[in-house]
């Protein structure tokens, strides 16, 4: 249940501690779910996963109304304004 | 269940849908339940092979506890996702290929509510939302209402299966036109999967005894006072109602007609 998914090195999530708070252009601000969240500068898509503490393959990442491929998470780097919707299954009928 | 193997029997009657077969014909949904326990050993009393689910947001503070998957498997049930609570056939497209992204399987449970208060389906959007994804390669199960033109339409649009309601989602009221329902039947070619409406044991068996070859359901299991002995009800009223149509009933009269015989009796 810790955030030790974060296999991928150079993600951006190491940085999270300091990133956070420094403002300017170290920091993106995303909307995540439809909440502000603000991430370090060069976080890509599994560093944002891990950083949440989600399983990326339980997680359906959606960026700008566009669904990003699984294998691309380590690669895709969040920009200022991007919005992203995490959706997982829940019950339904 | 072991039964002697005869007609309507689990395991010699398949369901067939598009290139999959299972052997229950009931279809369970995963909803309401009070909890993951309750919910899975309802599963397996009904003896259910397909379940549906739900896509929808992380709730970024708790998603441990809500990720289905972390109680049901892939591997026991097969996922059927749904597109319910969209209200357009560019929303439920949208769900749909999120569904499709989390990587289990290319079947969409497609529903397309049109009204809030009886959350009657919107028929026309279902069939354009239905003709998107048949184009995209998805396997559309489509919620649908009773009637049969719409029925065709969605089979003319490439449906796997056609799921007319049996009475509104979560209402409980059971088959409230089971002539609807027997002639969809008796005009489609792909399955017919009767959805929602189902209360309890009696109204599934009444569903199958229109014919039809599946019933899909939640609300009636999860929200039951025992939910794994109403799965176990269900299962046998499903089975009980395959029996009986495939036994082929007698007809209805009018008048009575005696059993036992009139010769014989004293003076």
């Amino acid at each position: 249940m810790s955030g030790d998914k974060a296999q991928d090195p150079g993600t951006g999530v190491e940085e999270r501690g300091d990133g956070i708070g420094d403002g300017d252009g170290n920091e993106v601000l995303l909307r995540v779910n439809g909440q502000d969240r603000r991430v370090p500068a060069g976080t890509t898509v599994a560093g944002l996963l891990a950083s949440l503490e989600l399983v990326p393959g339980m997680v359906v990442v959606e960026r700008n109304r566009e669904i990003v491929d699984r294998s691309r998470y380590v690669e895709v780097e969040l920009e200022p304004g991007d919005v992203l919707e995490l959706v997982h299954f829940v019950g339904g009928g | 269940m072991a039964q002697e193997a005869g007609k309507g029997t689990e395991g010699s009657d398949p369901l067939v849908l598009g290139d999959r077969s299972f052997t229950s014909r009931l279809i369970l949904g995963t909803g309401k339940y009070r909890d993951n326990q309750a919910m899975m050993d309802a599963l397996r009393a009904s003896g259910t092979e397909m379940v549906t689910v739900a896509v929808r947001r992380v709730d970024l503070d708790r998603s441990k506890e809500e990720a289905i998957l972390h109680h049901l498997s892939p591997d026991e049930f097969f996922l059927l996702a749904n597109t319910a609570g969209c209200y357009t056939a560019d929303e439920a497209i949208r769900y749909a290929r999120l569904a499709r992204a989390a990587g289990f399987n290319e079947w969409i449970k497609l529903e397309v509510i049109g009204d809030e208060r009886t959350l009657l389906p919107d028929v026309q959007a279902t069939l354009e939302a239905s003709r998107v994804l048949v184009e995209e390669g998805f396997k559309v199960m489509a919620y649908t209402n009773d009637d049969l033109v719409m029925a065709l339409r969605l089979e003319d649009a490439g449906c796997v299966a056609v799921m007319p309601l049996a009475s509104p989602i979560g209402s409980g009221l059971g088959l409230v036109n089971p002539y609807y329902i027997r002639e969809i039947k008796s005009r489609l070619e792909v399955p017919v999967i009767v959805d929602a409406g189902v209360g309890t044991a009696s109204d599934a068996c009444a569903t199958m005894e229109q014919g039809v070859d599946g019933v899909l359901m939640n609300t009636a299991v999860a929200v039951a006072d025992d939910p794994v002995a109403m799965a176990h009800a269900m299962r046998l009223g499903v089975l009980a109602g395959r029996l009986a149509f495939q036994a082929g009933r007698m007809p209805r009269r009018e008048i009575a007609v005696p059993s036992s015989p009139l010769r014989g009796m004293l003076d």
